[in-house]
Formats: C-alpha cells, structure tokens, sequence
C-alpha cells in the first residue's frame, strides 16, 4: 500500500511539472498584450513599453518561467495584471463561492441519481425504469443554461423566493449566501444527476446479471438487502470515477451556470483573465486545477480499494 | 371593549410603521456588463472605471456634462489669457478628500504633473501633452500654462483620466479609491459588485442616494430577470435584442439616447486594392445603413455620414453623400480596373454590432463582387493584429472616444490614412478657441474624410438606457462613459 501511495504521488508531480510547460507555453504564444490591453487604443506605443517593463513583461522568456515556477513551490502565485493584486487573494475569493457550488451541486446529483439509478434497475424493463431514464435522457439533453433560465423565471421572477443572480457574499450571512447558491447548485446538479443516474443503472444491471447475486438469492436473502449490501457496493466503481471526474468539472467547467446567474466563480475568473490576457492569473489558476483533477483521482483511486478489498491485497 | 381598543391601537401602529416603508427609496442597484479592472481612473483605458467612479468619486477641475458640455468642477471659475496660453483657475474651498485631507491647489498641480510626466501610464496622456507648466499662485488658485493656445484644454481637463487625486492615495487608489466626490468608495467584492456609499463632508449640493452598488453582470440573458426580479433597478447600457421583453412593462422606462461611439467600417488605407479611393467609395455605395441598424443594432442608432456624433453641436449631415447604389458601386470598381472582383479578410471584435453587422455587410459587398473572409477575433487580438501590427483589409469598431475626428490625422495609426490637407485643419483646429471658427474647421474636417471615404461610416452607437420608472435623474446619452449618480433620486 506504501509503495503504491508513493508511486502515485511521483507520478502526480510529474505530472505537475509537464502540465505547467505546456500552460506556460501555450499562453505565451497566444496573440495579445496585456499591456495595450490596458492602455487602450489612445496610448503611444512608448507608452505601452513602459507599461510592459513596469509589469516585468519584457524579460526573457526562460527567466519568466522559472520565476514562476519558483514561485509555485514557495505558493507565491504572483501578482495579477491587470488587478495588480496577488493570485492567490483573487482564487481564494473565488474558491469561496465555488467550492460551496461544487460540493453542494455533486451532494444534490448523488442523492438523486444513486437512488433513481437503483430504483430503474430494480425495475429493469418495466414502466418505471422507462419513465425513470426517460427522465434522465431529458437531463442530459437539456442545455444547463436554459434550465437555470427556467429556474429564474419560476423561483426569483415569479414566486420570488431567491435572488435572479449574484452572490452578497459570506459576510452577509450564511443564509443569504447558501440561498443565492440554491438555483446555481440545482441547475448544476440536475445534468450531472441524470448521466450519474443511467451510470448507476447499467453498472447495477450488469452486477445484478453476476452469479454471486443469484447465490445470494438463492440462500434466502431478500432482494432488497442484496441489491443494497452486494449489488450496490459492486457497482460503486464506475460510480465513483463518474463522481470524481464531475467534481473537477463542477470546480472550473460552470462558465456559463456562473454568467447566467452573474456569480463571481473561478470559472469566470479564468475566463475573464484570458479575455485580458492576465496570463500569470491563467497559468496559476489552471495550475491550481491541474492539482485539484490530480487529487481528487488519488482519493477516487484511493476510495477504489475501500469499496473493493480485492484491490487492497493486491498491492 | 378593551379588546377592540387593542386591536385599534395595533392597527394604528401597523399602519403608522407601513407608511413609513413609503418614503422614497435611498439605495439603488445599478447593472453594468463589465468589471472594471481597477478602480483608478488615470490608469486604464477601460470605460468600466469611469462608469463606477467619474463624477461620483473623483472630480477635476471642469467636468462634463449631460449634454457634453463643459461645466465647472473643483474650479468654480477661471480665466483665459488672450493669447490663449494661460488658464488661471479658482478652486473651490473647503474641499475634503474622502480621507479627511484638505483639497488645494497643490494636489491639481500634482495630479497634472503626475499624468504628464516621462514615466506615465496615464491612458489618456495626450490630453496633457499641450501643458508647458503648472504653478500654484496660492492655495485656491493655479495657472496652467500651455505649449500653445488649444482650443479643447478645457473640455480635455474634464476626462476622467484628468481627475484630481491626493499625492498620498495615488498609488493605491487602484483598490481603495479617495476622491472629492459627493459619494465614497466603500468595497469591491470583485468579480460581483462595487459598493459606493454617500460622503458626510462633500464641499457642494449632496447626493440623494445613501447607497449606490454597481452590480456586475456579464451576460445578457441574466439582464431581464433581474430587472423583473427587482434585484437590479437600472441596466443604463442594455441589450438592445432583449428590449423587447421589457419595453412595454409600465414599471420600467425605457431611455434611447446616444453616444459619442461611430461605429465604422475602418478600411486598411495602404492596402491595395483600398488604396483607391473609387475601391473605397465603391464600398460606401453599397452599404445600406439602415439594413446594417435593423440587424446589427435593433433598428437603434443613427446613420453617419463622416465621423461625428448626430448630437455633437458640430455634427454636419453627410449621411447623403453616398447612398445606397449598387450599380454606383460596381461602376467605380470598373474604373478601379476591377469589375471582376476580388477577395478581402473582415476581422470581427466579440461585442454585437461587430458579429452581426459584419454578416450583413459581406452580403452586402458580395453583391458588387467583393468575397470577404469573417475572421472573429478576440479584443487582445483585434488589439494586437489590427491596431498595433495593422495587418487587416476590413474591420468594423465603434469608436467611443469623445470628439475623436483627429485620429485620422495621427501618424501610424491603423487607418494608415495619410492627407496632408486633413492634417492641416486639425492642426488649425488644435490652435483655434472661438467657438464660430471651431465649427467651421470641424466641418471641414468631416467632408475631407467623407470624400476621400477613409473609411465606411456605418452608425452612431446608441445608448439604450432601461430602469425604474420611479428612478429620476440618470444620463439620457452618454456624451462620456460615464454613470453620473449625483442627481439621481426616487420619486415618492
């Protein structure tokens, strides 16, 4: 178990290392300079060259890498261009919003799917497995941002219950914070619910056609206790890789959830830093994901040999 | 009998305390689309700061005004000498900067040297370039000595990017902004909103408002619910498509204004084939103004005809010098020896009028024989392929710079518009005060770029303003990029 906890990390920081070649070399040769960026279309061009010296834009390319990097190990992520406040301020301001998100919207897409998915298979073929997966058909097939269009029309415009967007912050109470996150998180969870739903069902079936099962059956136990104490605890693999994969994207991937309900998340602010070509906020950020996907595949790894004792002894 | 009593007195009570939830509103809530990427206005190009903090936070020596006139401001007056090199200016007493520091007349000879000094970053920092000196006579006078007389030194000193600042808050006003202003920075909770509250001590008439927070939200689907929703009681700069969702909602108004933005088709002057002036007039015959407005602009904005806003007291009507003639069109093409046609790139910026106008007018220009390729692109990159390196045919930009015309005479710029006579009037017009001669000049300037038809003069970008039909005293137009708040009330 050692040796494969250590093997797992060298391989994650190596990891690490390639990944911050490739972002910094493949911001760099995008077109664009944050130093006219800033100065607008009315500056001179000395002007904009005494800008780039001023953000230290003008140093040889190597140099400015391995800054950077050094940076990293010591977690000083620089200081942003354009707000001219360091990195790591601007992504723990939005990690606070979302963080929350993701884990309130993976918490919601687990407590439905998991047991709509166990319901459907249970009921293979019959009426409410097809209700049940036409259901989630539609989840998937329906575009998230039409859904939370819908959820604000119906929640905040007509009923008024939440705000239309926007977050007051933390400091505003956790109420007001929790209850401006609602409409975000179940427009996030839904579509993941539906695709962690029909994962659960055909991982289910497909255990549920195994022969310990019929044993099991066969010596008495009630279907309900097999389906939940060995069918379930058999079908979790693929589940859990499902789930690890949504949390990285639930983390950075709601550009558009964020947009719709203006909430100032990572995403956005990875977008609006490219718009900008703030590229020190870009690489730093999109290191700081590298890292989360990473981790969070060790525990999903890690989290394989606690469902599954076979992997254990293995290693 | 006592129960009644109690019920009366409660009754009373409710409504005494319910009435009082009537008097009118002192918050307001106002959406813009884009987040400033810092709060000093002397910094950044970006209109996003002046549209939180001019007027409301920082003030300068004149401002300007609703209409785009020029007011006094931290000057209650000055005096011009005749040679026009010299302004003497008396500042207002008893002004405090929001940190309790006096205002005087050293902070104005600060702030000016600061933004014309060799090591400035100033966005702007051509409107000081004209400044040979500043002296402090005493502490509520200062003289400004020009270079040579300017005609716009006044209205120049009004710009956002002219503001006065504290020697001591300079540098940090990027995130802790102190101004002379009747409102005050309170916070910025970044990526979400930036809160302004009401200055105590402010030197002239107070703001209505106790509370004003500019809310930040990028997409235009998220505008109408939130104005439904009554989260956000002002969009000043709305989406024109989703007008129609609203516009006939009795609690909204809806305000059409206009802005000092010519939206235009720039024409890589130098390129062959543009460089033919019957090339580039071909060109402007054959846009239709008003289809271009109808797609790419909701039907709002006014046809130009040269670069000047419709409501500029200098705008002259040139909208009638090439009209919609497709067979006009292909006749100049002719004589340019090109009635075969040829191929060209249209490079398209991310906003609306860009993306849509731009399919409209390769339509338009495939029907006398010009194929153009669309190629989108980002800011950083229109910014950096097009403007800095000018390696572009097409492309199609508003320019929302106020009282802009002399681009054109400006060496290496992305027109690559070179005349020598257009040159001379701006040089002339740089020179002149009298406001006769002004206009004069200036609408000779106009006819020079409409004949020599630099570029394809599309239309004036509209200012589409939609807020609480209870809300009074917000710009109509907008002269400068600005949410000036200092008038704005509720009506009971």
């Amino acid at each position: 178990m050692t040796t494969y906890l250590l093997k797992r990390l060298a391989i994650a920081l190596a990891t690490l290392v390639l990944a911050s070649m490739v972002v910094f070399a493949v911001l760099e040769v995008l077109p664009g300079d944050p130093a006219r960026l800033m100065l607008g279309m009315n500056a001179s061009a000395d002007q904009v060259e005494l800008l780039r010296n001023q953000m230290g834009l003008n140093a040889p390319l190597v140099l400015r890498y391995l800054r950077w990097v050094g940076g990293l190990f010591s977690l000083d992520f620089g200081r942003s261009y354009t707000y001219s406040v360091p990195v790591i301020d601007l992504v723990r301001e939005r990690l606070a919003v979302s963080l929350p998100l993701a884990l309130i919207a993976l918490a919601l897409s687990t407590i439905i799917a998991i047991p709509v998915g166990l319901f459907s298979a249970s009921r293979r073929g019959r009426a409410g497995d097809t209700v049940a997966m036409g259901a989630a058909q539609l989840g998937v097939a329906v575009p998230n941002f039409w859904f939370a269009l819908m959820l604000i029309y119906v929640f905040a415009v007509w009923l008024r219950l939440v705000p239309a967007g926007g977050f007051p912050g933390w400091g505003a109470g956790v109420w007001p914070a929790l209850k401006s996150l609602l409409l975000p998180a179940v427009a996030l969870a839904l579509p993941q619910a539906a695709i962690l739903a029909r994962v659960t069902r055909s991982a289910l079936i497909e255990v549920l056609n195994e022969d310990y099962i019929r044993t099991a059956r066969a010596k008495g136990l009630p279907y309900r206790a097999v389906l939940w104490r060995h069918a379930l605890r058999n079908a979790m693999i693929p589940v859990l890789t499902i789930l690890g994969l949504q949390f990285a994207f639930l983390l950075a991937g709601t550009i558009i959830i964020e947009n719709v309900f203006y909430l100032p998340g990572l995403g956005r602010l990875v977008f609006q830093a490219i718009t900008q070509r703030d590229l020190i906020v870009v690489e730093s950020v999109v290191m700081l994901l590298v890292a989360a996907v990473i981790a969070v595949n060790l525990i999903v790894d890690l989290s394989y040999a606690v469902v599954d004792p076979r992997l254990r002894s293995r290693q | 009998m006592k129960l009644w009593k109690t019920i009366l007195a409660a009754t009373v009570l409710a409504l005494a305390t319910g009435t009082s939830a009537f008097a009118a509103r002192t918050d307001l809530v106002i959406g813009i689309p884009l987040e400033p990427p810092h709060l000093d206005p002397t910094a950044g190009a970006a209109a996003a700061i002046d549209e939180v903090l001019y007027a409301n936070v920082f003030e300068g020596l004149t401002r300007i005004g609703p209409k785009g006139e020029v007011l006094p401001d931290l000057a209650e007056s000055w005096t011009i000498s005749d040679d026009g090199k010299t302004y003497t200016f008396k500042l207002h007493t008893g002004v405090k900067f929001h940190d309790g520091t006096d205002f005087d007349a050293n902070d104005v000879k600060f702030s000016l040297d600061r933004a014309r000094a060799d090591n400035s970053v100033n966005a702007q920092k051509g409107l000081f370039a004209a400044i040979d000196k500043v002296d402090v006579i005493d502490p509520a006078t200062v003289k400004v000595t020009l270079k040579n007389p300017q005609g716009s030194f006044l209205y120049n000193m009004g710009w956002g990017d002219a503001v006065i600042v504290a020697p001591e808050t300079a540098d940090t006003n990027k995130e802790k902004p102190i101004g002379t202003g009747p409102f005050k920075f309170q916070s910025w909770a970044k990526g979400s909103s930036i809160t302004l509250v009401k200055s105590d001590n402010y030197w002239g008439t107070p703001a209505s408002l106790d509370k004003a927070e500019f809310r930040i939200v990028p997409d235009a689907a998220a505008y109408v619910p939130a104005l439904l929703s009554g989260d956000i009681q002002a969009f000043p700069f709305f989406d024109p498509d989703s007008l129609a969702q609203v516009k006939d909602d009795p609690r909204f108004k809806v305000v059409i204004g206009s802005t000092e933005g010519e939206t235009i088709l720039s024409i890589n002057n130098k390129k062959p084939p543009f460089d033919k002036l019957q090339v580039r007039q071909a060109i402007s015959y054959a846009l239709d103004r008003k289809a271009i407005i109808d797609g790419a602009s909701a039907g709002l904005g006014l046809p130009i005809g040269s670069h000047m806003s419709p409501a500029n007291k200098d705008y002259f009507d040139l909208t009638g010098r090439y009209p919609h003639d497709v067979a006009k069109a292909k006749e100049l093409l002719k004589e340019a020896g090109l009635e075969n046609g040829f191929k060209a790139t249209l490079k398209l910026p991310p906003p609306g009028y860009a993306r849509l106008g731009g399919e409209i007018i390769a339509s338009e220009l495939r029907d006398i024989g010009i194929d153009l390729e669309i190629i989108p692109v980002e800011w950083a990159q229109w910014l950096d392929q097009v403007f800095t390196k000018k390696d572009y045919d097409l492309t199609i930009v508003s320019h929302t710079e106020p009282n802009d015309i002399d681009i054109y005479s400006r060496k290496d710029y992305y027109f690559n518009y070179d005349n020598p006579t257009f040159d001379k009037v701006i040089a002339d017009l740089n020179l002149t005060s009298d406001e006769a001669k002004r206009n004069e000049l200036l609408g000779q300037a106009q006819k020079i770029l409409a004949d020599d038809a630099v570029v394809g003069f599309l239309y004036e970008l509209p200012k589409v303003g939609i807020w609480d039909a209870k809300l009074q005293g917000l710009w109509e137009n907008a002269p400068i990029q600005a949410n000036d708040l200092t008038k704005v009330k509720w009506s009971d």
